[in-house]
């Protein structure tokens, strides 16, 4: 440790710690720009100049190390002379247009200037004046305002992976912007607006329209993704205005990706449902809730006389509540139907049964940024969870291997020491083929199917990757657990890391994968065991994918009834086709929805229920890692929509059943998390039971990689209208490889003919040549290609 | 993109470093391209950036910091005059000015003919010489007097 003195406190930091670490552990506050704890250190902006005794010029606190025996003095004249000197200097061509600067109020130049800046300047020659630049529909710049810190060019570089923006020129001329009017595209290009210590990048979405002294600041927790990351809402007269990080060192560090950041748009979009609908004569006709929950009551009720309890299904999407999950399951099962799912995207559920617990992360989200080997598999991790990319980041840069097995070839900015890119059925041979390697290399015993495959250099690498660099862990994305061989993968995936010591986990599709699980969101409970409680044991029940139609159900075991939840099922299930076949033959569907879509259109569904999305409610989410995260509502719920708990509540009492009388969400969960009970013990990603099978014949004709696009995944991002504008959510083309374009006689460009099942449409052929020949990428998840089938399996393209 | 004697350079530059740093011949690769181009045009940066592994803008900050790389196309012969503080006391700017008269042309301006592009230039680490000129960057002359100017001149004209 080096002891050195500041301002005459007495402090000893690890060796190589800057004054600027001492100084931030005595809590002795020294001004700063350009310094930012997460980003590597620039000393440019002079700012944090202190004296240091026998130096003969003032030092940067930032970048000067702390040595044995240093006296610094952060406040003596000198200090304060300098550190004025500099605010002069920052100063001379900063504009005084603080009044219309959206950056007012929250403006660290403007906060520095009252303590450490002249009353009046004393430079009289004309300013400089920068041009804007155009960076795209998520960032505002004002470039006249930039004091050239380059804190967004180096977290472009170290924290998103890609240098968008950069400082050309020097001296005058310097000034920040993209090569050649590019616009900055990545998905966590919203931390920039945060990191800029001045008002020359800002939120596009929100500028011009409100000043941060009128915000309300509320916590709250992310929707999305499977991280939860932790958010400040911020509103105004009861509208979320803006979302900003709030700083979680264990989970979102203090980042969050432009979906968290800027789908609070979709939150006051047109599209948001007020009032509760039924549908009568093929007509929507607005109605009050009483109404309304009582045509559902009655539905549900002659549903259950005419066909049955079994005949009623409950789908909900894993972006709902820990409390809407569990009173949704607990009604359906209190009517006697054990079919309830969240896996609207999963195809395969041979794992159904045999899993031990609920899937997660397998470890700690902190945890990632320190692997020294990573594998991933089937994902597209930038876009699906974009802040754990960014920890895997952070471990490659620190000596860390990342493998990658993936049927297409994404760059994930950053080097990928070993990267397997096969059509997904092939995943799990080239799994098979790892755990072989990985076998032979620890000398472990395998089954015979597994000794046949042919080991590719390939798989032996990551095999070696896996086994030579500790510690290591394996993860599932989110294309893995849809794909049609999922329990294969998971299986063999599993195999690899108990072989190999390494972590497995299970990347959590949506804020509440796991929650959903735990609450019993999914069919077959009993096996699992997640829910203590009063729920009849044996009662079996069909899956998402059962209820609708997508495996084989003979018509006469059909649901006659869906309940869904916070859902767009012709967008939110594996099989869009199918799904819509099945809910057009039910003879009732109840949405509870925070959307309408163009209300005539939602063919499907006889009531609509207006329910509150994440900001209007309290709820709890439990994210990837299995860390229960609750929050409570950050405005009122708009119009007639009510937080879908009380929704239940009402509709649990509405049908008598027992134990629906709740009065407040605590209760909820005080039913879900008995003061003993200890989440941890109950995840758990083992399927035991289940024997590793012959490797699938590979398909010989063209497979659909069809991957839900970042701002496709929940129907709050769909509607979020400057995340639609974005590069990211550009229409789907069908994506093949040049080879594979020849072959079939296209261009680039050309319109395509793109069928499956029988479905069909019309999208442009784009070039990739990074994906295997016999695939077609073809995101799904978006209303131009919700016509067609699966995310995986054959998909033929002719040309026009 | 570039010639194959040009890359045949730029891979005799990349090879002076480690392989996983070989942006570190960005500057040489930029002069390279530019003596074969004559000037650094985008695409030109652009293909740098690609055969180099780095990013477009990383290359493009190179560029624009060096005032001896041309993102615009220049004449012939590029005379930079240095009118730094040493220079301009030891007669920088009469030196300027006398080639300002005799091209008819202000700095960053090119002559019809497009034989002379006169540029503003910072300290060539010369003072003593001064006043000092480079032609195409790689040419030094000292002592440039308002003679010596008009005999370059005559000789480049030639």
């Amino acid at each position: 440790m080096t002891n050195i003195e500041i301002d005459g406190k007495q402090v000893s930091v690890a060796p190589g710690a800057t004054l600027m670490d001492a100084a931030t552990q005595l809590g002795i506050y020294i001004p700063y720009f350009c310094y930012h704890k997460k980003l590597s250190i620039a000393a440019n902006c002079r700012m944090c100049l202190v004296q240091i005794e026998k130096a003969p010029k003032p030092m940067p606190a930032c970048s000067t190390p702390a040595v044995e025996g240093m006296k610094v003095s952060t406040h003596s004249a000198m200090a304060i002379a300098s550190q004025k000197g500099q605010m002069e200097f920052l100063l001379i061509n900063h504009p005084l247009d603080c009044p219309i600067c959206d950056q007012g109020g929250e403006c660290q130049l403007q906060d520095l200037s009252v303590g450490y800046g002249a009353s009046s300047s004393r430079y009289t020659e004309p300013k400089r004046v920068v041009a804007n630049k155009n960076l795209g529909p998520l960032i505002s710049t004002d470039m006249t305002r930039c004091i050239l810190c380059t804190r967004c060019v180096r977290f472009g570089q170290e924290i998103a992976g890609i240098m968008e923006l950069g400082m050309a020129g020097r001296g005058e001329h310097a000034e920040i912007l993209t090569f050649v009017g590019n616009s900055v595209d990545s998905e966590l290009s919203g931390n920039m607006i945060d990191l800029c210590p001045v008002g020359a990048l800002v939120s596009k979405p929100f500028r011009y329209s409100a000043r941060t002294w009128e915000l309300s600041r509320r916590r709250s927790i992310s929707p999305h993704c499977g991280l939860g990351s932790n958010l400040v809402v911020q509103i105004k007269q009861n509208r979320v205005m803006r979302v900003l990080p709030r700083e979680s060192e264990e989970i979102n560090e203090c980042w969050i990706s432009d979906k968290d950041r800027f789908s609070y748009e979709g939150l006051n979009s047109e599209e948001r449902l007020t009032t509760p609908m039924i549908k009568r004569d093929g007509k929507w006709q607005e109605c009050d809730w009483q109404t309304a929950l009582e045509f559902v009551a009655t539905g549900l009720k002659a549903t259950k006389e005419n066909h049955g309890a079994q005949s009623i299904g409950a789908l909900a999407s894993p972006h709902s509540t820990l409390e809407e999950l569990y009173l949704l399951q607990k009604m359906v099962r209190a009517m006697g139907s054990g079919n309830v799912d969240h896996r609207l995207r999963q195809s395969d559920f041979r794992a159904d049964g045999q899993l031990q617990g609920a899937p997660w992360l397998g470890m700690k989200i902190a945890e990632i940024s320190q692997l020294k080997s990573a594998l991933v598999i089937g994902s597209t991790l930038r876009k699906d969870h974009p802040l754990i990319a960014q920890r895997l980041r952070q471990a490659v840069k620190q000596g860390g291997e990342l493998n990658l097995i993936n049927p297409f070839g994404d760059d994930l900015l950053t080097e990928v020491a070993n990267h397997a890119v096969v059509a997904p059925d092939a995943i799990a041979t080239i799994l098979a083929q790892v755990l072989r390697s990985a076998a032979e290399l620890k000398d472990v015993e395998i089954p015979d199917t597994v000794k046949k495959t042919v080991v590719t250099d390939t798989a032996r690498a990551i095999a070696v990757s896996l086994i030579d660099n500790k510690p290591a862990a394996i993860f599932l994305g989110n294309l893995a657990q849809h794909q049609p061989q999922y329990a294969d993968i998971h299986l063999l995936a599993q195999h690899i890391a108990r072989i190999t010591e390494a972590s497995f986990g299970v990347l959590g599709e949506a804020a509440n994968s796991v929650g959903a699980y735990l609450v019993g969101a999914v069919p077959g409970i009993d096996t699992v065991g997640l829910i203590n409680g009063s729920h009849k044991v044996g009662m079996g029940g069909r899956n998402a994918s059962q209820m609708l139609g997508l495996s084989d159900t003979p018509a006469a075991d059909q649901c006659r009834s869906y309940l869904l939840m916070n859902l767009e099922p012709e967008l939110d299930s594996y099989n869009p086709q199918q799904a819509m076949k099945a809910l057009q033959g039910a003879d009732l569907v109840v949405m509870m929805s925070a959307y309408k879509k163009n209300a005539t259109s939602i063919d499907y569904a006889d009531v609509l229920l207006p329910i509150a999305p994440f900001t209007e409610t309290s709820g709890t989410f439990i994210n990837t890692e299995g860390r229960a995260q609750s929050f409570n509502g950050v405005v009122a719920p708009l119009g007639e929509a009510r937080p879908a708990w009380k929704v239940l509540r009402v509709l649990g009492n509405l049908m008598q059943l027992s134990g629906f009388d709740y009065e407040t969400p605590e209760q909820v969960r005080a039913e879900i998390f008995p003061t003993d009970r200890d989440i941890t013990s109950h995840l758990n990603n083992s399927l035991d039971n289940l024997a590793i099978g012959e490797p699938a014949l590979a398909s010989s004709g063209l497979q659909r990689i069809g991957e839900v696009p970042i701002y496709q995944a929940d129907p709050i991002v769909r509607r979020a209208e400057s995340l639609q504008r974005t590069h990211d959510a550009a229409a789907p083309s069908a994506w093949m490889s040049g080879i594979l374009l020849d072959k079939l006689g296209v261009t680039a460009g050309d319109t395509v003919r793109v069928k499956q099942g029988d479905g069909e449409v019309q999208i442009t052929a784009a070039r990739d040549d990074k994906l295997p020949n016999n695939c077609v990428r073809v995101a799904s998840a978006h209303p131009l290609t919700a016509a067609l089938g699966g995310m995986f399996g054959e998909i033929m393209v002719e040309r026009l | 993109m570039l010639t194959a004697e040009s890359l045949k350079k730029i891979e005799h530059e990349v090879a002076k470093y480690p392989a996983e740093q070989k942006r570190s011949a960005v500057m040489s690769a930029l002069a390279i391209a530019q003596d074969e181009k004559g000037w650094l045009a985008n695409e030109t940066m652009d293909f740098i950036a690609h055969y180099l592994g780095m990013p477009p803008i990383a290359v493009y900050e190179v560029a624009t910091f060096y005032n001896m790389y041309d993102l615009k196309p220049v004449g012939k012969y590029k005379v930079t005059v240095c009118t730094n503080l040493p220079c301009a006391l030891s007669g920088g700017n009469d030196a300027a000015a006398h080639l300002k008269q005799k091209l008819g042309i202000g700095f960053n301006q090119t002559t019809p003919d497009g034989s002379f592009t006169l540029k503003e230039g910072e300290c060539l680490g010369a003072c003593g010489d001064a006043p000092v000129m480079l032609v195409n960057n790689k040419r030094m002359c000292s002592f440039m007097s308002n003679d010596k100017i008009d005999q370059l001149l005559e000789d480049l004209s030639k």
